[in-house]
């Protein structure tokens, strides 16, 4: 396992190298820079400034030297967005709200998927499934710019229920936009757990745990559930990056001061170290995903803890 | 011999998109304790979905019992709820399927599977479940069985596995195993060993075992005697000698005339002309007749009703009616015949 872990941990860096190369280079082909924002500066005064922050540098030359302090944890320095701060702070900073959105958003949509789907599972071709089937297809197709205004002006503006943005109030704050976010978890679960179960109860050993005189919750719950489950953390992944991208969104509707609201604010004003620093946070985030989620899988299913064991 | 249960008149039906399936259109037998039943016939004759009636493990929301009764223990258990089957499942009647690849849940270990209808079925402890189940894995031959109750079921091959699930199906002293080709799915020398097993098992805990399989020579190993199926229906029925040595019905001809013979190697295999019918529209009359070459008129017309040969013997066609002409079955089947007392070509020395 551990050698596993390690192995997996080499192939992470090296992808990390990659996101990070595109990335920069993408960004340089792109129009505009983000002193040129500041169109009120002279020529002498942009030379200046350019000069502080290394942009006056041949292309090759910016590049090692962001991928030389990127290997010692160093993301640079903001250019415009928060004026000579340091990236990592920044995110640091910004990483409580969004993280605690996007966690109770994830627990709250997963763990509804999962009891939709098993409900609309056990309770195949009845309203109760073709419900279920209709809350995850609105979960999957409305888009959560349109879901989070729609929360926001029912229960904020008109019932008064929640604050209607900002985060001031606490976990009441965080109330909305982690619905908001749950929506497309919730969704991908039910849809998942409600095509497994059917799957697994059609199985074999089902069948057998059934000849043995087992009640209807008993195979559910005993046998089924646990087999069921195994697939979903498959999902678990693109859910994750469902939530990171429903941030962006979400946190400008209700501004909150995170990570999301940050990135999109700074692809605005052109601050290239903080959209290279978000990106890599990103893609570190999910790429660790990925790396849980493969463990979770050994876990609960015995056949590759196994081989993954051996391996 | 004492009647265990009993099959009267039973028929099912799916209902399907495509229409009603009739699945069992008239199933009648007995079976006794301590015997061995063997059902055979091709596939979709029906045989699966008659033992799983029994257990009641067919989708509620299709199949439809539409006649007739099963009696056991002096109840109908067409009529029974899914609570009272759970009380016979696995305690009274257990069942063991085909692919033991599938049959055990892959994410629990062997141990829990085990223990799960003697929690279930019996006022025992954890603690004594356990050891029960330590025995059990014992008595169906299985090496150092406190250190396998902890693996899940990948970790054992696949003769094993269907230890496994015997295991399971006798942890209750059922008086009735049913067993859907227990060793189709297995190579021959493991085959062997199951079937060795089964009928070791079965004198010890004395169960009446009900043991479908395609597989002639099997019969004759294992089964005390044998219903042969025919869409849908048992067309003749009786020991393993007047089936093999005696046979009646033209399907039963065909089916061991298309058994290999160890002596005959050069001989080529006879197959049975034609398709089985369809359930959704049954045919009028014998539903083996337009297969067959010995098809009387009468069997386009009129279901035959099943005519006494023995005791022990039945078969359903219009064959054995009084004014029926007397047809000569294929050469290989009088061979047979010609070994056992009582047929029409007995020749009185019989091996
Ligand atoms: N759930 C179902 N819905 C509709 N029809 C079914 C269902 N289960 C079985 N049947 C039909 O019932 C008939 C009998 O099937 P059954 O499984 O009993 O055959 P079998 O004799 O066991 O065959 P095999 O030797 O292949 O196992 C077949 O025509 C089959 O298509
Ligand atoms: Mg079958």
């Amino acid at each position: 396992m551990a050698r596993y872990i390690g192995k997996r941990l080499i192939y992470m860096l090296i992808t990390l190298a990659l996101i990070a190369t595109f990335t920069f280079f993408l960004m340089k082909i792109l129009p505009g820079s983000p002193v040129a924002s500041a169109d009120k500066l002279s020529p002498e005064q942009r030379a200046i400034v350019e000069a502080r922050y290394g942009l006056d540098k041949p292309l090759p030359v910016q590049y090692f030297d962001y991928m030389f302090g990127l290997a010692q944890g160093d993301l640079g320095i903001s250019i415009n967005q928060f004026k000579g701060a340091n990236v990592t702070d920044v995110i640091q900073s910004r990483m409580g709200p969004s993280a605690q959105i996007g966690f109770q958003g994830m627990l709250l949509g997963t763990f509804l998927g999962i009891l939709l789907g098993m409900i609309a599972a056990l309770r195949q071709n009845t309203w109760v499934d073709y419900s279920s089937t209709l809350v995850a297809i609105i979960g999957i197709s409305i888009p959560s710019f349109v879901f989070a205004s729609m929360l926001q002006y029912f229960f904020a503006l008109k019932l008064e229920w929640f604050p209607v943005a900002l985060w001031k109030d606490g976990f009441m704050s965080s109330v909305l936009p982690s619905i908001a976010l749950a929506m497309f978890p919730l969704a991908t679960a039910a849809r998942f757990i409600r095509t497994e179960m059917i799957e697994v109860l059609g199985s074999d050993y089902i069948t057998l745990a059934r000849a043995k005189g087992a009640s209807g919750t008993e195979i559910a719950f005993k046998h089924a559930f646990r087999n069921a489950l195994i697939p979903l953390i498959t999902v678990l992944g693109p859910m994750a990056v469902g939530i990171l991208t429903g941030s962006l969104v979400v946190e400008q509707i209700f501004a909150i001061p995170g990570i999301g609201e940050q990135f999109v604010k700074s692809i605005m004003v052109n601050d290239f170290s903080i959209i290279m620093g978000t990106t890599i946070f990103f893609s570190v985030f999910l790429i660790v995903v990925i790396l849980i989620v493969d463990i979770l899988y050994g876990i609960i299913d015995p056949r590759i803890r196994l081989s993954g064991g051996k391996s | 011999m004492e009647k265990i249960l009993q099959v009267k008149d039973l028929e099912l039906s799916f209902n399907t998109f495509a229409g009603e399936v009739k699945a069992i259109r008239g199933v009648n037998f007995d079976l006794y304790k301590g015997e061995t039943l063997a059902i055979v016939g091709e596939s979709g004759s029906g045989k699966s979905v008659t033992t799983k009636s029994i257990m009641r493990l067919l989708p509620e929301h299709s199949a439809e019992f539409k006649n007739g009764e099963i009696l056991f223990g002096g109840r109908d258990l067409t009529k029974l709820s899914d609570k009272e089957m759970q009380k016979i499942r696995g305690k009274e009647i257990a069942m063991i399927f085909q692919d033991p690849m599938t049959s055990l849940n892959p994410t629990m270990p062997i141990g829990r599977q085990l223990t799960e209808p003697l929690l279930k079925h019996q006022k025992i402890s954890k603690a004594e479940a356990k050891k029960v189940a330590i025995d059990l894995l014992r008595l169906v031959g299985m090496p150092k069985p406190e250190l396998r109750m902890k693996q899940y079921p990948h970790q054992f091959s696949g003769g094993q596995r269907q230890r496994i699930v015997i295991a399971i199906s006798l942890a209750c002293n059922p008086q009735i195993l049913i067993a859907d080709e227990p060793t189709t799915a297995l190579d021959v020398t493991i085959q062997a060993q199951i079937l060795e097993l089964m009928k070791d098992l079965q004198k010890k805990i004395d169960t009446s075992i009900i043991f479908i399989t395609h597989d002639l020579g099997v019969v004759a190993n294992v089964a005390d005697r044998v219903a042969v199926m025919y869409g849908g229906k048992i067309v003749e029925i009786g020991t393993v000698d007047e089936i093999f040595y005696n046979p009646q019905h033209p399907y039963t001809w065909g089916l061991l005339s298309s058994m290999p013979s160890l002596d005959a190697a050069d001989e080529k295999l006879y197959a049975i002309p034609g398709t089985p019918p369809d359930l959704l529209s049954p045919p009028k009359g014998d539903a083996f007749a337009l297969r067959s070459e010995y098809a009387l008129q009468i069997d386009m017309e009129q279901n035959p009703p099943f005519f006494k040969v023995s005791e022990t013997h039945y078969a359903a066609t219009w064959l054995l009616h009084p004014d029926a002409p007397r047809v000569e079955p294929p050469a290989t089947v009088i061979e047979r015949m010609k070994k056992f007392p009582g047929s029409r070509y007995y020749e009185g020395s019989r091996v």
